[in-house]
């Protein structure tokens, strides 16, 4: 993936939410830190899965990449343009090239419009990209691309169920042409059946469109199957960072392999034998991270050492790939016997 | 053992062409309620499909045309113009209900029923240009403090609460007593009550607004780049009114009775002109001799404004989804 063109590059992103008290006066207490310094690149054509617990700040980091929240500091690159810095119409021009796909079909689509002017709005808004008259054709091409019918036109999204509803919105995403899509969870709301069918339809629009995806999902088999590269997440960081073998079958840093550990197999041979790591007590409040490792609250190799150095992101001594522990080692969580 | 609604047709009064109208207006939505549509639709056919089907809106938009009809073309009503001072006679003051006059007189020996008929107008035209007013100003401004918020919601939402301490028909009757005679009286009504009762919506739609607005879509549309006047138009409008609609239907009615009690009490619609509130003035002082000329009105009065808030009331029934 390397010697392809990098498309997207994230240095040291940190967005902090500021807890504030006082009713006429607002002074600081505080902040919440959901994204503490990420960085990270995407090539063309590949997909970034990243994947964390609930509140480790992925959503967050969506948010930041599509600039609808400034980040605190750090940059977002697109195609060499800082997107967190851009203003009016520069940031208008940008985000043709990055466009998302959201979580909840059910919110994500205006309920007072029809499936014509939802999917024909990015045309309305960048009156350039298509000319008035060809606009209509441009939007049944795209529900044709998507899979539903184009007679639909003139449907409301409630007419549709979940799965097609979620194909609505990766039209939207698809109509200006984008070259990274962010996908922020885009199959968790959908049933199993219906989530397998939306995944293909990602993949087979990444062939077809050479597209970029981020694909921001808490479910490790989903990540697995359609990333190039994974990212594991914890409290506003990256700890692991490698390509999607490496993670899953040699993971090295004990947080990955304890959600690994998690996953249900679905053989109940290798059931029986896998090994189980139960993590202790919930995640720190992000308002207040750990010294040093923020995971060391946790783990069970923590030393001293975790508490007084914070481990860099950075490939270390017999592993293949970037983590973020001073104790870091493969270690074959699933693939027991 | 046969259906007996045909027969209903044949016993009503026949006396006027209006009231041939109202057996034919409920008839055409009962064909078409049991074609039922295969297509589900939007929100506002939704309601639609459920309004025609409550007696209670029926009933209140029947009443409501009957209205529109009287104060756009009272002649049609009455031959007497209740304007014209040769139609009043001094020496027949607080007659009976006869033939010629079936709600009597008042007390200047004009005819009640051509009065109450000419009545209607301006009530309505208060009515509808107080809610009008009161609508869009509140609208806006709710529209831009729940989509600005931070300072700008603050500002002005204390604005409003300035208004909201006001008692509303002492606020009106400061206005009307300030600049009567200086402005025409109808005008000087709608401002007085449209200055007072632009809170009310503001609050309304500044609630829907920052409920809508941190619904996914919009996120998805800012995404896109779309600007705020496209957010707020095409995003959040649509998805707000529906409250302001309820409230502002409602409140017409409140408007008109409102107008008839600032006329009682001498600030709003000023003789020659004809108001509800005003004849119900007249006619106050000789109640106990001759009580029709004051009920008349007062019967109209009560007709018009329930109307309006029962039109209101289905209208909140069939928007509001959680009910259904």
């Amino acid at each position: 993936m390397t010697d392809k063109e990098r498309i997207l590059e994230v240095r040291d992103l940190v967005k902090h939410f500021p807890l504030t008290q006082g009713i006429v006066v607002k002074r600081q207490i505080g902040a919440i830190k959901a994204v503490d310094g990420v960085s990270f690149d995407l090539h063309k054509g590949e997909t970034l899965g990243i994947v964390g617990e609930s509140g480790c700040g992925k959503s967050t980091l969506a948010k930041v990449l599509m600039a609808l929240e400034r980040p605190t500091s750090g940059s977002v690159r697109i195609s060499g343009r800082d997107i967190a810095k851009a203003k009016g119409a520069e940031l208008k021009h940008m985000r043709r090239n990055i466009q998302m796909v959201m979580q909840d079909p059910y919110t994500s689509l205006n309920p007072r419009m029809t499936v014509g002017d939802i999917v024909g709005e990015p045309y309305e808004i960048h009156t350039e990209v298509a000319p008035r008259g060809d606009r209509r054709r441009r939007v049944q091409e795209l529900l044709e691309v998507v899979g539903l019918n184009p007679d639909h036109i003139n449907r409301y999204p409630h007419q549709f169920s979940g799965g097609q509803r979620q194909r609505i919105g990766i039209a939207r995403g698809l109509a200006l042409q984008p070259e990274i899509i962010v996908c922020d969870e885009p199959v968790s709301a959908l049933d199993v059946s219906i989530q397998a069918q939306v995944i293909n339809l990602l993949e087979r629009l990444q062939d077809e469109f050479n597209l970029a995806y981020i694909f921001i999902a808490h479910d490790l088999s989903v990540v697995r199957h359609i990333s190039d590269r994974v990212g594991v997440m914890y409290l506003g960081k990256f700890v692991e960072l490698g390509k999607d073998v490496e993670i899953y079958d040699r993971p090295a840093h004990p947080y990955t392999q304890a959600l690994l550990s998690a996953v249900p197999v679905p053989d109940p041979e290798g059931r029986e034998q896998r090994e189980r790591i139960i993590l202790q007590g919930d995640p720190p409040s992000p308002a207040n991270p750990p010294s040093g490792c923020r995971f060391r609250t946790r783990c069970w190799k923590a030393q001293e050492i975790c508490a007084q150095e914070e481990p860099l992101l950075q490939i270390r001594t017999g592993t293949g790939h970037e983590s973020a522990c001073h104790f870091a080692e493969t270690h074959d969580v699933v693939h027991v016997g | 053992m046969s259906n007996p609604t045909p027969s209903v047709g044949p016993g009503l009064p026949e006396t006027q062409s209006l009231a041939t109208d109202t057996v034919t207006a409920p008839a055409p939505p009962q064909p078409g309620k049991k074609a039922k549509d295969a297509k589900p639709a939007s929100l506002w056919s939704d309601a639609w499909y459920d309004l025609r089907r409550r007696p209670m809106f029926i009933m209140s938009v029947i009443i409501i045309l009957i209205l529109l009809v009287m104060s756009a073309f009272p002649w049609l009503f009455t031959s007497i113009d209740p304007f014209d001072a040769r139609s009043c006679d001094l020496s027949t003051a607080r007659q009976a209900p006869s033939a010629g006059h079936i709600f009597g007189k008042d007390n200047l020996g004009c005819d009640v029923y051509a009065k109450v008929i000419y009545g209607a107008r301006n009530s309505i035209i208060i009515g509808v240009f107080t809610t009008l007013v009161t609508t869009f100003i509140g609208s806006l401004l709710g529209m831009i403090a729940g989509f600005r918020s931070g300072v700008v919601d603050a500002v002005s939402s204390r604005f409003t609460e300035i208004f909201f301490a006001i008692p509303p028909i002492l606020g009106a009757l400061l206005i009307g007593a300030t600049f009567r005679g200086r402005i025409n009286s109808i005008i000087l009504v709608i401002a007085a009550l449209g200055v007072l009762g632009w809170p009310m919506t503001f609050r309304i739609m500044r609630a829907a607004v920052i409920t809508a607005k941190n619904q996914d879509f919009v996120l998805a549309a800012r995404a896109l780049g779309a600007g705020a006047g496209r957010i707020m138009l095409r995003h959040l409008l649509p998805n707000s009114l529906a409250p302001v609609i309820v409230v502002a239907t409602i409140n017409l009615g409140g408007y008109i009775a409102a107008e008839a009690a600032l006329s009682f009490l001498s600030v709003g619609v000023q003789s020659p002109d004809i108001s509800w509130g005003l004849m119900i003035a007249d006619a106050r002082t000789r109640f106990l001799e001759a009580p029709l000329p004051l009920f008349f009105p007062a019967a109209f009065l009560s007709v018009t404004v329930l109307a309006f808030i029962m039109m209101g009331d289905a209208v909140r029934d069939a928007l509001d989804p959680k009910l259904r």
